[in-house]
C-alpha cells in the first residue's frame, strides 16, 4: 500500500494533466497543481531544515571534522531566520504605517535585505567568477589536440571564437563582403559553425531528450518504472 | 490679431497630403531644406506660441521638416500656410480618425472567455495615440465599459475576462496623444464567446502523442510477453559499476548529486531513478554512498529510494539516512557545500545525474582536480559541453532518460527504449520529407515556368509547417 497509493496517484494526476492540457476549460489545472505542488515545497522546507539542523548539531557535538563549518552555518541559518521572522528593522509600510510589521520582510533597508544584498549576492558573485577559471582549466584540457577529434574541436573553436571578436573581422576584412568568398570571412565561418553545425547537432539532442521525457514520464505514470518510489 | 490668436492656442491640426504636400505648399518655409521620408502622409503642424520658432515635424514617421527662419516674407507664408489648415480644415483640427471595418468574433480555442476583435486602421495615423475598446457587458443597453486600450499600428485584440455564453456589444474608438476621440465604430449584433471543449489547434500535437505513447506501450507490451530486445551499449552506464568498484577498492566513498531542480523536474526524477540503481550496486559492494541535495522534497524521495536499494541488496543495515542530506535551495550556496566536502573528503566516484546549470563546471571540475571518475548525464543541453569536457562519461540526453532502464535491464523497461526509437524514425521522416519538399518549391520558384508544379507542392508544406508542427489544428484553414 506505501507503494501502490502514490502510483495510483500519481498516474490519475499526470494522466488528467496531459488531458486537461488539450481542453480549454480545463487548460489552468496544471497551475493549480504546481501550486498545490509549491505549498507541499514549503513544508516539506521543514524537513529540510530540521535536517539541517540535526546533522550540524551532531557534527559539533562529536567535534567531528570540519565542525567549526557547521557551527558558521547553523549560526548563519538561525540568524537568517530570526532576521526573517521578526521582521527586523523593517521600514514602515506605505499603506499601513501604523503598523510596525506590515512591510514585507524583504522590503529596502530591512535587515533581511540588509543580509540579502551585502552578504549573499557578493557570495552567490564570488562563487559564480571562479567559474572564469574553471572554464579556462575545462578548456584547456578539452583543447588538447591529442586525436582528429580533438583537433577539428580546438579547431572550430579557435574559428568561433576569433570570429567573435573585433581581430578576427579584421583578419578576413580583405575578402569580400558578398559571393561565395564572403562565406570564408572568419565571423561567416563563425556563424556557420553555431548556426548550422551546433545548431542542427542541438535540435536533434532536443528531440531525443523530448521523446526521452515522453517515454520517461509514461513509464513512471504507468507504474512501470517505480525506483523512485524505492521498489523495482 | 484674430487669425493670429487662433493660431496661438491652436494645439495641434493636420495638412493632409493632397492639399499640402510639401510641393505645393505656399511654403511657409521659404527656402528652407525638405526631408522627406518614404512613410510621409502628413503633417502635424504644433504651434507652441507665436513668438517661438515654429516646430514642424511629422509624428511617427522618418520623415522630418525643418526650415530656415529669416525675413519678412517668411513669417507671411508661414501665417497663410496656417491660415489654409485652419479653415480648410477645422474638422480635423484635433479629432483623430475613426478605424473602420470592426469586426468581432468568438477567439477559437479558448474556454469561452474572450472574443478576437479587428478593425482597419485609419488611413491617416498621425493623430492617433491609440484605441480603446469598450464593451457592453449589459446586453446591449448602451452601458459600454472600457476594456483595454491597444497602441496604434495593431489592428486586431483580444478582450479576455469574459462569461461563457454571454451577448456582447464592442465598441471602438480612437484616441489621440491629448484624449481627442474620434467617432465611435461599434457592432450591431451582440457576439457571445463560446466554450472550445477541445482545443483543435494541438490536434496534431494529440495524434503525435498518441502514436509515440502507443508505439512505447506495444513494445512494453511485446517485451512483457518475451521479445527479445537489443539495445546498443552505452559506455557511461557500463562503467557505473566500475565507478563503485574503484571507490570501495580505494576505500572512499561515491558522491551522488542529483542535480538542483525539484522533484517535480522530470530530469530529477530520471536522476533520482538513476541513485536507485547506483545505490543498489553501492550496497551490493558495501561503498558509501552521499546525496546532498538541495530541495527538501528530493531529499526525502532519495532516502526512500536508497533505503529501498539497500533493502533489495540485503544489505539494510549498512543504509545511514544521514548520508542523504539538505544543504540549502540556493543555487551556489549548494555548489560551496558540495565543492567543500568534495575537496575535503575526496569521493573516489562523482555522479552528477539531473538537472544542472552554471554550476556544472564548478562541480565536474572540482571533481577532476581531486581526481574522482566522474560520470554525468543531464538533458540541459547547454551545460552538455561542460560535462564532456571535465567527465569521464557523459549521458547526452536521451541515454540519460534511458539510463534507468539500461542499468535495470528489465525487458518491459527496455521496451519503451525501442519506443523511444519509433519516435525517433518518426521525427527524422518529418525533418527529410519537409527539407525534401522546401528544397523543391524553392528551386522550382526561381523558375518562372515552374508555378503549377510549385504550388502542388507548396500546399501539402504549408501544411506540414502550419498544420502539423504549427498550431492551425487538423484541417487546412482556407484563405478568404
Amino acid at each position: 500500500m506505501k507503494r501502490t497509493l502514490p502510483l495510483i496517484i500519481a498516474g490519475i494526476t499526470g494522466f488528467v494533466l496531459i488531458v486537461s492540457y488539450f481542453l480549454p476549460p480545463y487548460e489552468n489545472w496544471g497551475d493549480v497543481a504546481m501550486q498545490w505542488f509549491n505549498i507541499l515545497a514549503a513544508i516539506a522546507f521543514i524537513l529540510g531544515g530540521g535536517n539541517l539542523i540535526k546533522l550540524n548539531l551532531a557534527k559539533i557535538s562529536a567535534r567531528r571534522a570540519g565542525w567549526g563549518y557547521s557551527a558558521v552555518t547553523l549560526a548563519a541559518f538561525l540568524a537568517t531566520l530570526a532576521v526573517g521572522l521578526l521582521k527586523i528593522s523593517v521600514p514602515p509600510s506605505e499603506e499601513f504605517p501604523a503598523s510596525t510589521w506590515a512591510a514585507p520582510y524583504q522590503s529596502e533597508g530591512a535587515a533581511f535585505w540588509w543580509l540579502f544584498e551585502y552578504i549573499l549576492t557578493p557570495l552567490n558573485q564570488t562563487m559564480f567568477a571562479l567559474l572564469a577559471f574553471f572554464v579556462a582549466s575545462a578548456a584547456f584540457r578539452a583543447f588538447r589536440a591529442k586525436n582528429v577529434e580533438a583537433t577539428i574541436l580546438l579547431a572550430t573553436a579557435f574559428i568561433v571564437m576569433l570570429g567573435r571578436t573585433a581581430a578576427g573581422v579584421w583578419l578576413t576584412n580583405w575578402l569580400p563582403a558578398e559571393g561565395l568568398l564572403a562565406t570564408l570571412r572568419l565571423e561567416a565561418l563563425a556563424d556557420t559553425a553555431m548556426y548550422v553545425f551546433n545548431l542542427a547537432g542541438m535540435r536533434a539532442i532536443t528531440i531525443g531528450i523530448a521523446l526521452g521525457v515522453v517515454a520517461t514520464s509514461l513509464k513512471i505514470l504507468l507504474g512501470v518504472d517505480r525506483s523512485y518510489l524505492g521498489s523495482d | 490679431m484674430s487669425i493670429f490668436s487662433k493660431i496661438t492656442h491652436l494645439h495641434s491640426t493636420t495638412i493632409e497630403r493632397e492639399a499640402l504636400s510639401p510641393t505645393n505648399l505656399p511654403s511657409p518655409w521659404g527656402e528652407g531644406r525638405l526631408v522627406r521620408g518614404a512613410g510621409w502622409r502628413s503633417i502635424p503642424i504644433c504651434v507652441c506660441s507665436w513668438s517661438e520658432s515654429v516646430a514642424v515635424n511629422q509624428n511617427r514617421g522618418p520623415g522630418r521638416l525643418s526650415s530656415s527662419h529669416g525675413g519678412s516674407l517668411y513669417w507671411q507664408r508661414l501665417a497663410l500656410g496656417c491660415l489654409i489648415a485652419i479653415t480648410a480644415f477645422p474638422a480635423l483640427a484635433a479629432t483623430p480618425p475613426p478605424p473602420s471595418d470592426l469586426i468581432v468574433r468568438d477567439r477559437p480555442n479558448d474556454d469561452g472567455s474572450s472574443l478576437g476583435v479587428e478593425w482597419t486602421e485609419p488611413a491617416d495615423l498621425t493623430s492617433v495615440d491609440h484605441y480603446e475598446i469598450s464593451v457592453d457587458t449589459r446586453g446591449g443597453d448602451g452601458g459600454f465599459e472600457k476594456k483595454i486600450d491597444v497602441p496604434v499600428g495593431t489592428s486586431s485584440a483580444f478582450l479576455e475576462e469574459l462569461s461563457p455564453d454571454s451577448n456582447y456589444l464592442v465598441r471602438i474608438v480612437a484616441v489621440s496623444d491629448d484624449g481627442d476621440r474620434s467617432s465611435t465604430l461599434e457592432t450591431t449584433e451582440p457576439v457571445s464567446p463560446k466554450i472550445n471543449w477541445f482545443n483543435s489547434g494541438r490536434t496534431w500535437l494529440a495524434i503525435l502523442l498518441a502514436l509515440v505513447c502507443g508505439v512505447v506501450l506495444l513494445y512494453i507490451v511485446a517485451a512483457r510477453r518475451g521479445m527479445k530486445l537489443w539495445v546498443r551499449p552505452i559506455a557511461g552506464l557500463d562503467a557505473v559499476t566500475d565507478a563503485v568498484g574503484r571507490a570501495v577498492e580505494m576505500g572512499k566513498s561515491v558522491l551522488f548529486i542529483p542535480g538542483i531542480q525539484d522533484i517535480n523536474d522530470i530530469q530529477t526524477v530520471a536522476g533520482v531513478t538513476i541513485l536507485s540503481r547506483v545505490a543498489r550496486i553501492a550496497a551490493e559492494y558495501d561503498a558509501e554512498i552521499k546525496v546532498p541535495t538541495s530541495r527538501s522534497l528530493v531529499m526525502a524521495t532519495a532516502r526512500e529510494t536508497v533505503e529501498a536499494s539497500f533493502l533489495h541488496a540485503g544489505r539494510p543495515d549498512s543504509y545511514n539516512p544521514d548520508d542523504i542530506y539538505y544543504l540549502t535551495d540556493e543555487q551556489f550556496g549548494y555548489v560551496a557545500g558540495v565543492t567543500g566536502q568534495m575537496v575535503r573528503e575526496k569521493p573516489a566516484a562523482c555522479f552528477y545525474m539531473g538537472s544542472f546549470y552554471a554550476e556544472s563546471l564548478i562541480l565536474a571540475e572540482t571533481g577532476n582536480s581531486i581526481g574522482s571518475i566522474q560520470l554525468a548525464g543531464t538533458a540541459q543541453p547547454s551545460q552538455l559541453p561542460f560535462f564532456i569536457a571535465a567527465c569521464d562519461y557523459t549521458l547526452i540526453g536521451e541515454e540519460f532518460f534511458a539510463a534507468s532502464a539500461y542499468l535495470s535491464g528489465e525487458p518491459q523497461q527496455l521496451g519503451s527504449l525501442k519506443g523511444q526509437d519509433f519516435g525517433k524514425l518518426l521525427c527524422a521522416a518529418l525533418i527529410v520529407t519537409g527539407c525534401f519538399m522546401a528544397t523543391i518549391v524553392a528551386l522550382l520558384a526561381t523558375k518562372a515556368d515552374a508555378g503549377a508544379s510549385s504550388s502542388m507542392l507548396a500546399k501539402p508544406l504549408a501544411y506540414l509547417h502550419d498544420n502539423v508542427l504549427g498550431d492551425e489544428g487538423f484541417w487546412p484553414v482556407e484563405d478568404e
